[in-house]
């Protein structure tokens, strides 16, 4: 039953809602599985077949409760797989789903719930529950919950709480007693248009209130179609949904993807169980932000010190040869027979242990997307043999609008537009693009539309860019950050602060070139990573202060910069950043002074304005600036901090014609 | 959790809800010339929390060492189940439904979570050692049916994430409620517990507390607990007995055992 399934023909008019793509699943691979969840330590599977009778009886059930065409119903909890049954049950009724993030407090919870008019809720456990409980008297539409974990319920107030189960049981007694439901679901499902509202995905944005962005069945459909038809996806493929279901990512991948291509979607244990779960699935599709595989990494690094010595040095001797030709093979280029063979025995003895321990040994995509990623992590896994690629999405877009093509990879760009996307940027810079994924509107909020979409389908992402020498869109930062240098260039602080961050030497980078004539910027030292080079070099220091004015670790930063200077002069549009002096900071930038937010992000003006006189420094030409700066210390007290910065120069070069792609397989 | 091996009352009749479990009168023990507890008289009640508190020393762990048969007093009776005896014994005590865990953990540091869960099933074990070491036929099965219930209370207690990891080298609050598991483990009548919050940080003890009473509503277990966080004690308990220097100075519910002069001398200290 391996076949490749229609998926690659021309929009089908009969498969333009979910709930059609799962009666034509459970006719044609009935006896696939659709999902699995591991349950008292054991997984459990349900076939497209079973999986059809349960979304049934729920659908029914749901009816018997009230539900009708359009109602929204909020959806809240850990990927399971009934709250995925609940998406096709809601839908198939023509409701709207409405996944809520489980963690979200209950504040938030009230607000997206009152703001979608959510009549009913499915939730996973008591404290989905409780939270609801304790804000229901904000939402008086909300006039049902569902849970679907029995535990610690059994006390409640059951007269608007039902058990899943229960819900199921009113839905297949009523199959029993009326012989014309099984035959009026169907009709209900085919009643659905492509261009009905399939689901509400509110982004949590970083400013002012989440906004609920409407999608409708065809985006949801077409969008999922393109993506598996985009890395060959055929219904022999498992994935593990891990990912926040309120996530439009999660909603694409483990449930468009899965019921456009009839794959495997895989519910964890428990959230902590992650881990071990992929390793026992061993998933052929895997997408994660950049810290996960970089924890991943690290923990990998971690184990290794306690291996062996001989382990040790295996390790060290064939992660160079996956350095040296893991990744040209993966792209499959021409590689010289005695490196393939030392690939091979290096796969053997350390790569494929390796993507065993971490649940890829099977895996045949792996996207990463939502920040940029080190270039070190990137080619790390790719040099073992994991497909690792980026993209580049939004919620707006039902994710895709950007992916890298197989041998078509590179650490610093998100790849090229997707099937049916058009790109264009804008004069400021702006990355705009148009494709069949295009959100209906944002609910209840014409105002935020019309400032994000254009009459003409056309919607901006927020984010600047540019085209490079590939065809690849590269994301440099958030519009609103982008500034001009006095000659017209762009300036784009975060891409470069970035290109400095993934050294491991340097904890913190701020540039400054908006309104100046060039780039310069503010250095932060890592103090574990520079403080372990000291150690090893005899250097003394005896603060942070001390090993940040050390001249080595000037040179050591100075050098980085070159490198980044040279990666600059060969980008056209970035040619003009390179970076003409620096200092090092005379204290680490600290969320007690205001500099950084909690989560660890810089504040920008905050820290241009406490550093006020440094920049002027850097831009009259001096070499030396005394300072003295007001430190809060974690307990609460003040002092200061006072010394004598060095100011640096770096060199910088010409701009470059575009090499032609170095890594590419053409 | 749901028993498919019931507890057979080993040791006497069922008690009614809210009748009394177990008494304890006038008991005394000593080791040598210290005299541990003397002439304390209680009772639990079934499907009640009751706490004992008491300053370091007042001879708390004692007392649920002479519960479960541990310790054996010199002076005293003890009534479990309408039963009424000298002395427990341990294994009287672990037939009879009685579970505990400790102040200390006392776990098999070197078995998974797992398997320590597992040893909570002993007693309800029916065929033989030779039988299990086969592992054939009703062997097998018995254990595939003690697995499930171990596995519920794995679920039950959010723990799945340890299943096969040596509990030597879990955090101790994790130990804390892998123990907790092999007491249920005996789908106990009484549950005794020493300490459960003890070295726990905030979010820890909150998810104790919530299984301490998902347990006492869902299974009916009587618990008694000995714990020094006076604000868990006052959330979870139903009625608190205070002990101070192996005496009993106050006895009722948290509130009556607040407001209780003896109790606030005793913990704050007064010149005698």
């Amino acid at each position: 039953m391996n076949g490749s399934i229609p998926v690659s023909a021309a929009p089908d008019t009969a498969l333009d809602t979910v709930p059609k793509l799962l009666l034509r699943n459970a006719a044609h691979y009935g006896e696939r599985p659709a999902l699995r969840h591991k349950d008292l330590g054991i997984w459990q599977t349900w076939t497209w077949a079973q999986l059809k009778h349960e979304v049934r009886a729920f659908a029914i059930g749901l009816r018997k409760l009230g539900l009708t065409r359009g109602d929204a119903v909020a959806i809240i909890g850990d990927n399971r797989p009934r709250l995925y049954a609940s998406f096709a049950a809601v839908q198939s009724l023509g409701g709207i789903a409405v996944p809520v993030y489980q963690d979200s407090v209950a504040e938030e919870m009230a607000y997206v719930l009152d703001h979608a008019e959510a009549k009913f809720a499915v939730v996973q456990d008591q404290e989905q529950v409780d939270k609801l409980i304790s804000i229901s008297d904000r939402l008086p539409r909300l006039h049902m919950v569902i849970y679907e974990e029995e535990r610690g319920l059994a006390g409640y107030d059951h007269t608007s709480l039902y058990a899943f189960e229960h819900v199921e049981e009113l839905g297949r007694r009523e199959l029993r007693d009326n012989v014309d439901t099984a035959g009026w679901w169907l009709e209900e499902i085919a009643k659905g248009r492509g261009a009905d509202v399939s689901v509400m995905l509110y982004t949590s944005g970083t400013t002012g209130r989440p906004k609920g962005v409407m999608l409708t069945h065809e985006n949801i459909v077409v969008s999922a179609q393109n993506g598996n038809r985009f890395d060959n996806f055929t219904p022999s493929d498992t994935l593990l949904a891990y990912l926040p279901m309120a996530w439009v990512g999660d909603h694409i991948f483990s449930y468009g993807q899965a019921f456009a291509g009839a794959m495997c979607v895989a519910c964890p244990e428990s959230p902590e169980t992650i881990i071990e779960d992929r390793r026992e699935i061993a998933p052929t599709y895997f997408f994660a932000p950049p810290r996960v595989y970089e924890n991943l990494l690290t923990q990998i690094m971690v184990r290794m010190q306690d291996a062996s010595r001989l382990k040790q040095r295996m390790f060290a001797y064939f992660l160079k040869v996956a350095r040296h030709s893991g990744e040209r093979i993966l792209n499959g280029q021409p590689v010289g027979f005695k490196e393939r063979l030392l690939y091979r025995l290096g796969d053997i003895c350390v790569y494929a242990p390796l993507r065993n321990r971490m649940g890829f040994s099977k895996i045949r995509v792996a996207y990463t997307a939502g920040e940029a990623i080190g270039p070190d992590l990137f080619r790390f896994y790719r040099g073992l043999g994991v497909n690792l690629k980026q993209l580049y999405g939004q919620t707006e877009a039902s994710v895709y609008i950007t992916l890298q093509p197989d041998g078509e990879v590179y650490a610093d760009s998100v790849g090229k537009p997707g099937p049916d996307v058009e790109i264009t940027i804008a004069d400021s810079g702006e990355v705009l693009y148009r494709s069949p994924g295009v959100f209906l509107k944002y609910f209840k909020n014409e105002e935020a539309t019309r400032v994000i979409k254009t009459a003409d389908g056309w919607v901006h992402t927020g984010d600047a860019g540019f085209i490079d020498q590939h065809g690849h869109l590269k994301i440099i930062d958030r519009i609103n950050d982008v500034g001009r240098l006095n000659n017209g260039a762009l300036f784009a602080p975060k891409y470069l602060e970035n290109k400095m961050k993934f050294y491991p030497e340097v904890r913190e980078a701020v540039a400054f070139g908006h309104g100046r004539d060039y780039v310069t910027m503010f250095i932060n030292i890592d103090l574990t990573s520079v403080g372990s080079w000291a150690e090893r070099n005899n250097v003394a220091y005896a603060s942070y202060q001390e090993l940040a004015a050390h001249p080595q670790v000037y040179d050591m930063v100075l050098k980085r910069l070159d490198e980044v200077n040279r990666q600059l002069a060969e980008e056209p549009q970035m040619a003009a950043s390179q970076i003409r002096r620096f200092l090092i900071l005379h204290k680490e930038l600290d969320a007690d002074d205001g500099e950084m937010t909690r989560t660890q992000k810089v504040r920008r003006s905050t820290v241009a304005e406490r550093y006020s006189s440094l920049i002027a420094a850097l831009y009259d030409g001096s070499t030396h600036r005394h300072v003295t700066t007001e430190v809060t210390f974690e307990d609460g007290r003040r002092g200061m901090v006072e010394g004598d910065l060095s100011i640096a120069d770096v060199p910088t070069y010409e701009v470059r014609a575009a090499e032609p792609p170095r890594e590419a397989a053409e | 959790m749901k028993a498919d091996v019931k507890p057979k009352p080993v040791i006497a009749g069922e008690v009614e809800m809210g009748g009394i479990l177990l008494a304890v009168e006038n008991v005394s023990l000593s080791f040598g010339g210290v005299r541990a507890v003397r002439g304390v008289s209680f009772d639990i009640r079934k499907g009640e929390i009751r706490a004992i508190i008491g300053p370091n020393g007042a001879g708390k762990t004692s007392m649920l060492n002479v519960i479960s048969g541990f310790y054996h007093p010199q002076e005293g009776t003890i009534t479990y189940r309408g039963k009424r005896r000298r002395d427990m014994r341990p294994y009287l005590a672990a037939k009879g439904g009685i579970a505990r865990t400790f102040q200390n953990v006392a776990l098999f540091k070197g078995m998974s979570t797992l398997d320590n869960i597992m040893t909570g099933r002993t007693l309800k074990m029916r065929r033989g050692l030779l039988a299990h070491a086969l592992h054939f036929g009703p062997a097998k099965r018995e254990e595939i049916r003690h697995r499930e219930v171990v596995e519920r209370i794995i679920d039950f207690l959010e723990i799945q994430h340890i299943r096969k990891t040596p509990v030597g080298r879990l955090p101790y609050g994790l130990q804390k409620r892998v123990e907790l598991g092999r007491a249920l483990a005996m789908e106990p009548e009484l549950l005794l517990l020493d300490e459960p919050m003890a070295g726990m940080n905030l979010e820890e003890k909150q998810d104790m507390c919530r299984f301490i009473l998902t347990v006492k509503d869902m299974f009916n277990t009587t618990i008694a607990l000995i714990e020094h966080d006076m604000s868990v004690v006052m959330d979870l308990s139903d009625r608190v007995v205070v002990l101070d220097y192996g005496r009993k100075i106050a006895d009722g519910t948290p509130s009556e055992v607040q407001s209780n002069q003896d109790v606030i001398d005793a913990y704050l200290g007064v010149a005698h």
